[in-house]
């Protein structure tokens, strides 16, 4: 296993803090701002922990950190941040981005993204993503130092180039519509999920009615009052155990929705690919019409039909010193040009090269979790079922003592 | 022992055998065992010019010698139980007639005549006849009997016998206006508990009749979408290689979780809220036992203070006053007998009742 920053150093999102202060257009603005906590660790001795550096971040510059990544890393498929926004709430849940549950689950999202990037064999040694980690002041402005916006491309570039490419490599149209199947068959599985969760909650909580009538109702009667009382009582708990119930399966939804967020990542990946595969095409295109622009001048014959080839015709044809120096330049241009190819070639093979082996590690490291996680879910429900077997086999019995 | 059990099947078409049925109840006179069986089912349809409606098979078998044979196969539509229902009360005013499935339902779910509503209607109609066969008063009641055993002519005929329906009209017109106030006066202690107690109870048992239709609601609910979210498991299956398994085991625990719960659902629909319904019903009815004591005691009360502000005629009055406080006494004998034992069957009916709840419920977990 590779050398990675996580084996040599503990990190963690300890803390969440609502903060006030001015944005960048001087308007006072509130936000939670998030406790970064690092500590170095010797993998050989227990005891020898360096001291626990910290500092504090807000979502933001996460997201600054991230979009460094992913133009800088465009053959990773780097992990997602953790949602901006409260999706898929079911009625319980607000969507409120200052309700402290929302902030704790985000809190539990960031430290996780953090892990997942000190795992990766390649994004752990990105100096930018240790200095995000340990130094507090001017990390923005290194980030901006460094130009990746400028290396970014445009989106209206990789639309085009998804519609006009001829030949990406299969697999990374096989991925494609991979990455778009899972985006949706995990949203629409959330959102049955949330219905669910919504319609369980309202059964547990209206049995909760039944213990206050069985307890008005005790008042009145005298052999089956106890039965009725206690009967009551276990009515009330069972209509309070689902509260825990669905705070555990929201970290079961999160699970699912990471990869929900992946397949976006995975989308970008496929995206350079087929912005560079068009690009490559294009080149070796303009280098064809050029060498072709080329013979026909050297040979004096038109072969396809030109605008300039028709002026000429009608216009009077060049002096033979234009023409040599039209094909000079040409030839120049050629050579440029079939290097430039070459080399673009050369670049889009290691790309795919090194772009499927990350994918390949990603594929892996999905199965693995999401494995886990429907197995977890798995005890969960029974879990649930084994709480609801204990409540009603007391019920059972204060009833069959009325 | 003492404990009134009453065993009540839901099962609709299986014939109940006699040794299935064991019942024992204290009367004065000692234990005795059932010896009148009925049943209600088979409904049909029929078609006239004037209306359609339904009749039910009732059909009694018993060993009792003022039946004429052992065995009795009658059509009977919900107007004739109606009449049954009215000739009881008639006859006992104070006892506590066991009630009748409402006409419609105006729930606006179900249909007059829809399968439904006329099984709900069976299952009830059959209720209500072996509460009838298993009191120990009404259960020798001529009206009764004849009810079971007579042809549909016959019954026809007998029905325009007796006081019309004007005539007893008036009678309660006459009693409501001479009696109520000033019996609440005079009532004794333990009456007034027992009307404090329906108050109570009439108002917690509509509580939980409410509460138990909700949660079959949410229950149904939560069936429709747990429907949908099986499905979407194999769907992602199929994108997938290495999880596929996981997930298709998924989604068929997801679809058997779908099936216990219809048949909670299921259960709940069969046991708990017609029972809950049934009480409801009884609450009124009871309700109204309690009135119509208070008029009877209300009649000799407005006599006995006639009679106090006229001294003449005082033989005449003093033999209406001891007829009435006869009519007083027995009145209230009856009531109070009937009273306990309504409310042990109360008892025992809602034991039943939840601890199948709780054992339904036991099952859908455990599944």
């Amino acid at each position: 296993m590779e050398d990675c920053l996580a084996k040599k150093m503990e990190i963690t999102v300890s803390e969440a803090e609502k903060r006030t202060g001015r944005n960048a257009m001087n308007i006072q603005e509130t936000y939670t701002a998030y406790l970064i906590e690092t500590r170095a660790v010797e993998s050989q001795s227990e005891g020898q922990c360096g001291p626990v550096e910290s500092l504090w971040r807000r979502y933001s510059e996460f997201e600054l950190l991230r979009n460094y990544l992913s133009v800088t890393y465009p053959h990773i498929v780097v992990p997602p941040l953790p949602e901006k926004r409260a999706d898929f709430v079911w009625h319980k849940l607000s969507a409120d981005n200052m309700d402290p549950d929302f902030v704790e689950r985000r809190r539990i999202g960031l430290e996780n993204f953090l892990l997942r990037v000190a795992s990766h064999p390649v994004l752990c040694q990105d100096k930018i993503f240790y200095a995000f980690l340990m130094q507090e002041g001017g990390w923005k402005e290194m980030v901006n130092e460094t130009g990746f916006q400028l290396k970014a491309d445009s989106r209206l570039k990789a639309l085009n180039a998804t519609f006009r490419v001829k030949n990406p490599d299969k697999r990374f149209t096989e991925l494609k519509h991979y990455s778009d199947e899972l985006q949706s068959v995990i949203s629409h599985l959330l959102r049955v999920r949330a219905r669910v969760a919504d319609r369980l909650y309202g059964v547990y909580k209206v049995h909760g009615n039944y213990g206050r009538v069985f307890s008005e109702w005790s008042a009145i009667e005298k052999e089956m009052g106890d039965g009725l009382q206690s009967a009551g009582h276990h009515m009330d708990v069972y209509a309070a155990s689902i509260d825990d119930i669905l705070e555990e399966e929201e970290h079961y939804a999160d699970q699912l929705k990471e990869y929900l967020f992946y397949a976006e990542a995975l989308r970008a990946v496929c995206r350079k690919h087929e912005l560079m595969q068009y690009d490559l095409e294009m080149a070796a295109q303009d280098l064809t019409s050029k060498k072709q622009q080329c013979e026909e001048l050297a040979t004096g014959t038109v072969r396809t039909f030109s605008l300039k080839g028709m002026t000429s015709k009608l216009f009077g044809q060049e002096t033979p010193e234009q023409r040599e120096a039209k094909i000079k330049v040409l030839e120049e241009q050629i050579q440029e040009g079939e290097e430039q190819l070459k080399s673009k070639n050369l670049e889009g093979r290691d790309f795919v090269k090194s772009a499927w082996a990350d994918i390949e590690r990603f594929k892996e490291q999905k199965n693995h979790d999401l494995k886990e996680a429907l197995i977890s879910y798995a005890v969960m429900q029974i879990s649930m079922c084994k709480k609801g077997i204990q409540v009603w086999t007391n019920a059972k019995e204060c009833f069959s003592k009325m | 022992d003492t404990s009134l059990a009453e065993l009540n099947s839901f099962s609709p078409s299986v014939p109940i055998s006699p040794s299935s049925m064991i019942n024992q109840y204290k009367f004065e006179d000692g234990p005795e065992l059932r010896d009148l069986f009925i049943t209600v089912d088979d409904p049909e349809s029929h078609i006239t010019a004037i209306e359609t409606f339904i009749t039910y098979r009732v059909v009694t078998k018993t060993t009792r010698g003022e039946f004429d044979s052992s065995e009795y196969e009658v059509r009977r539509r919900y107007q004739d139980f109606l009449w049954l229902k009215s000739k009881l009360e008639e006859a006992h005013p104070t006892l506590i007639i066991p009630p009748l499935p409402e006409k419609f339902i105006m729930k606006g779910m179900v249909e007059r005549f829809s399968d439904e509503f006329i099984e709900t209607r069976r299952k009830a109609l059959h209720k209500f006849l072996n509460r009838i066969a298993d009191h120990p008063t009404l259960t020798f009641n001529e009206d009764f009997k004849i009810f079971l055993t007579a042809q549909a002519w016959e019954l026809s005929s007998h029905k325009k016998q007796g006081p019309g329906l004007l005539s007893r009209m008036g009678q309660t017109v006459r009693a409501v206006a001479s009696s109520v106030r000033g019996a609440i006066k005079n009532r004794p202690e333990m009456f007034t508990e027992m009307n404090n107690y329906m108050e109570t109870f009439s108002q917690k048992i509509n509580l939980l009749d409410k509460i138990a239709h909700r949660i079959y609601k949410e229950e149904r609910e939560y069936f429709n979408e747990m429907k949908e979210y099986g499905p979407i498991h194999t769907l992602w299956s199929a994108s997938e290689e290495d999880i596929a398994e996981s997930l298709k085991g998924i989604a068929s625990c997801i679809d058997r979780c779908c099936r216990a719960t219809e048949k909670r659902m299921a259960g709940l629909s069969e046991h708990l809220l017609p029972i809950l319904h049934e009480y409801v019903l009884y609450s009124e009815i009871l309700m109204g036992v309690l009135k119509r004591r208070d008029q009877i005691q209300g009649e000799l009360d407005s006599k006995v203070d006639a009679l106090a502000n006229k001294k003449t005629e005082k033989d005449l009055f003093s033999e209406e006053i001891g007829k009435l406080e006869d009519k007083v006494e027995r009145a209230n004998n009856a009531l109070k007998a009937d009273w306990d034992r309504w409310k042990q069957n109360m008892q025992w009916d809602m034991r039943s009742t939840f601890t199948n709840v709780a054992e339904n419920n036991l099952r859908y977990y455990e599944e």
